[in-house]
């Protein structure tokens, strides 16, 4: 089913979702609002690329992680830091008791910039660290955990403590992190105010254009064999194993790939808003993660993307004018887009919508549905989900 | 760390930190119970655990108030009425929760545990709306208050004892009830076998269904205790819910021995380190060498030998 140029697989069905995504975040958002709210939109956009790599570890090949803030925060921290060195300059601490350290280490009496704090300095190092950290991370853990066979609901609780442990570290070395508050107070990226309008929505723009370029990046592992591999692995890993695959090594690329995916959302989520703080880390943040990709569909890239945006939006909305209402709304999110539809927006939309398109297109030749994988699966655990693309 | 003490010092420190740790084992002990019921005789993870508990919790400051107000005279056993009802209520409640969403997601245990983390965030804004989001505390009756004098320098207050007491007898009452009841039996059967125990004429989703209930009532009743040693807010029961699944899953979900000696050595470990350390590098610490501990030995510490 793989298209042989670009320009067809665009008049594809799955292409035709990929433009209307592009349309509505190229297009039709930045015509709409303002740059406060197009600002927000981008902050809530930073959350997709997590939702990507859930989809991809939980959806694709069932390792489901509870603990994606933490790479989300590590991503984000390792912007955080070059920013704020950028901000520390010894002129503009003149004032500290030790002037070109950031203004919480002086706070803390440190007094020397610590080890792990020095590359920071330098624009490529930080942009390899985004990747590399949470990558890094998520090799370790992948390797400890995958290669002695932990899976299902204990990875999930071990995600969760790892995700507890590093809040409280943070929170703990208030000196060498900012502690509760984070890293604040950044604003410019090498000589370049972020705080402006205009750089938000360059900032925006940068934002969208790395979340195709992931989106592209997840595609493609996924219609690849090895993405057919990774779907046999979850539904049945036994067989995959005894077919002589090393599953381990898959299941660690694919978690690190997340992670990295994740990586790069909190460091353009630390551009976006201008600091970062543990509370993108922690147990709750990590949890609510894995709701947008469920509401979206764990199945779907771009049901992700649509999932991120929706939740995000609903919970400013709500926040902004019922607080207290919120987290009933969320609660009922969880339930029950587990318990009704646990294909997410993505399955509903496949179910009820894409009957219509083909009703209303059916005279249209260019827009015959293109059905990249096959639609039955014979898995009852997983009721009629199905892996298709769709918004 | 330890150059600056001297040895009949260091020996001083552990047993002081080793009392105020037992406190924070009590809390282990009662909240792991129900949830090695629930994860390690069915598999699903109840995230809303900690909010059963302060149901129980709540429970149990009503009560006080009604006494309080109605019935001083009897202030003093108010405490025994309050646990019966915590457990009624919660346990009356996961048999709800078990009806209306569990039972359709056990073969899908990820799911459960989203689902019920939603549960959890619904409750806890329910009890913020009902009770405030200021913490409540109930009043002690009388003998509870004060101390036994053990040495000159150890004294173990009533209230941290009583709560010992109850911990334990919850563990022995679970122990009985699961290894040594024909209910047990049942339990354990459908656990290991579900086709084949439902092929003898075991009733297994009424079984699924007490099981969860008696988790939930058993969290109740953890609550209640819980009141006697510290105050209760609607989020308190997300404090505790990590370590607690750590607590069940270091032990092998699978036994309850387990479970107990990991909440004496988790506990333990993180009070002792705390003299030492600051509290979050104890906390830290302790997590880490859980998880890591795990990743070498995944079936916890005391693996329950079982074919499948």
């Amino acid at each position: 089913m793989k298209s042989s140029s670009p320009l067809s697989w665009l008049k594809s069905r799955e292409g035709l979702y990929y433009l209307a995504l592009a349309l509505l975040l190229v297009v039709i958002l930045p015509l709409a609002l303002d740059p406060f709210r197009l600002n927000m939109v981008g902050k809530y956009l930073t959350y997709a690329f997590v939702a990507i790599g859930l989809v991809m570890c939980w959806g694709k090949a069932g390792i489901l992680s509870l603990g994606q803030g933490v790479f989300f925060g590590l991503g984000g921290y390792c912007m955080a830091m070059f920013l704020k060195l950028e901000a520390s300059t010894p002129e503009a601490t003149a004032h500290q008791s030790t002037p070109g350290i950031p203004d919480f280490m002086d706070w803390n009496q440190v007094t020397a910039l610590p080890w792990f704090w020095e590359p920071f300095h330098s624009f490529s190092f930080t942009l390899i660290a985004v990747l590399l950290v949470p990558g890094l991370l998520a090799f370790i853990i992948g390797v400890a955990m995958f290669k002695r066979r932990v899976s299902g609901v204990y990875f999930a609780i071990i995600t969760q403590a790892i995700a507890s442990i590093l809040t409280i570290l943070i929170i703990g070395q208030q000196g060498y992190t900012g502690g509760v508050n984070g890293i604040t107070d950044l604003q410019t990226l090498m000589g370049w105010s972020i705080r402006t309008d205009a750089a938000k929505t360059t900032l925006y723009f940068v934002g969208v254009g790395t979340l195709f370029v992931c989106l592209f990046v997840a595609r493609w592992v996924q219609n690849s064999k090895f993405g057919r591999i990774l779907v046999a692995m979850r539904d049945q890993e036994n067989r995959v194993r005894f077919s002589g695959y090393d599953v381990a090594a898959f299941k660690i690329f694919i978690f690190c790939l997340a992670a990295m995916f994740a990586g790069v959302g909190g460091a353009l989520f630390t551009l976006q808003v201008g600091f970062m703080s543990p509370s993108f880390v922690g147990i709750v943040p990590s949890i609510e993660m894995v709701v947008f990709c469920a509401l979206g569909g764990r199945y779907s890239l771009l049901g992700g993307v649509y999932g991120a945006l929706l939740v995000n939006a609903a919970k400013s909305g709500f926040s902004e004018s019922f607080p207290e209402l919120w987290p009933y709304a969320m609660g009922a999110l969880f339930i029950g887009v587990v318990l009704a539809f646990p294909n997410g927006l993505a399955g509903l939309y496949r179910r009820y919508v894409m009957p219509l398109e083909d009703r209303l297109f059916s005279r249209k030749p260019a827009a015959r549905p293109a059905r990249p994988e096959p639609a039955r699966r014979e898995d009852k655990t997983l009721p009629d989900h199905l892996s298709v693309e769709k918004p | 760390m330890f150059a600056d003490y001297s040895s009949t010092e260091l020996l001083s420190i552990f047993a002081m930190q080793g009392f105020a740790g037992l406190s924070l084992f009590s809390v282990f002990v009662l909240m792991a119970m129900g949830l090695a019921i629930i994860f390690g005789q069915m598999g699903v993870i109840n995230m809303a655990h900690g909010e059963f508990m302060i149901l129980g919790a709540y429970t149990t400051y009503l009560t006080s108030q009604f006494f309080q107000t109605y019935m001083p005279g009897f202030f003093a056993g108010y405490f025994f009425v309050a646990m019966v009802l915590a457990f009624l209520i919660s346990g009356a409640l996961g048999a709800f929760v078990e009806w209306a969403m569990v039972r359709h997601l056990y073969r899908r245990p990820l799911d459960t545990l989203l689902a019920t983390w939603g549960l959890s965030l619904i409750m806890q804004q329910a009890y913020r709306s009902i009770f405030g989001a200021r913490e409540v505390g109930v009043n002690l009756p009388d003998w509870m208050m004060g101390a036994f004098q053990v040495t000159d320098l150890v004294e173990l207050p009533v209230n941290g004892l009583f709560v010992m007491i109850i911990a334990l007898s919850i563990a022995l009452a679970v122990y009985l009830l699961m290894f040594r009841s024909g209910w047990g039996r049942k339990v354990r059967a459908v656990v290991q076998n579900r086709p084949m125990a439902e092929a003898v004429g075991i009733n297994t989703a009424g079984v699924d269904r007490a099981t969860f209930a008696l988790g939930c009532g058993i969290a109740g009743v953890a609550g209640s205790a819980f009141t006697m040693i510290g105050s209760t807010g609607p989020s308190s029961g997300q404090a505790y819910i990590v370590d607690t699944f750590l607590v069940v899953v270091f032990g092998g979900a699978q036994s309850l021995i387990g479970t107990i000696v990991s909440a004496f050595s988790i506990s333990q470990a993180q009070s002792t380190m705390e003299f030492f350390l600051s509290g979050s590098m104890a906390k830290v610490l302790t997590l880490l060498t859980v998880v890591i501990i795990l990743m070498l030995r995944p079936e916890g510490l005391m693996a329950l030998k079982i074919r499948r």
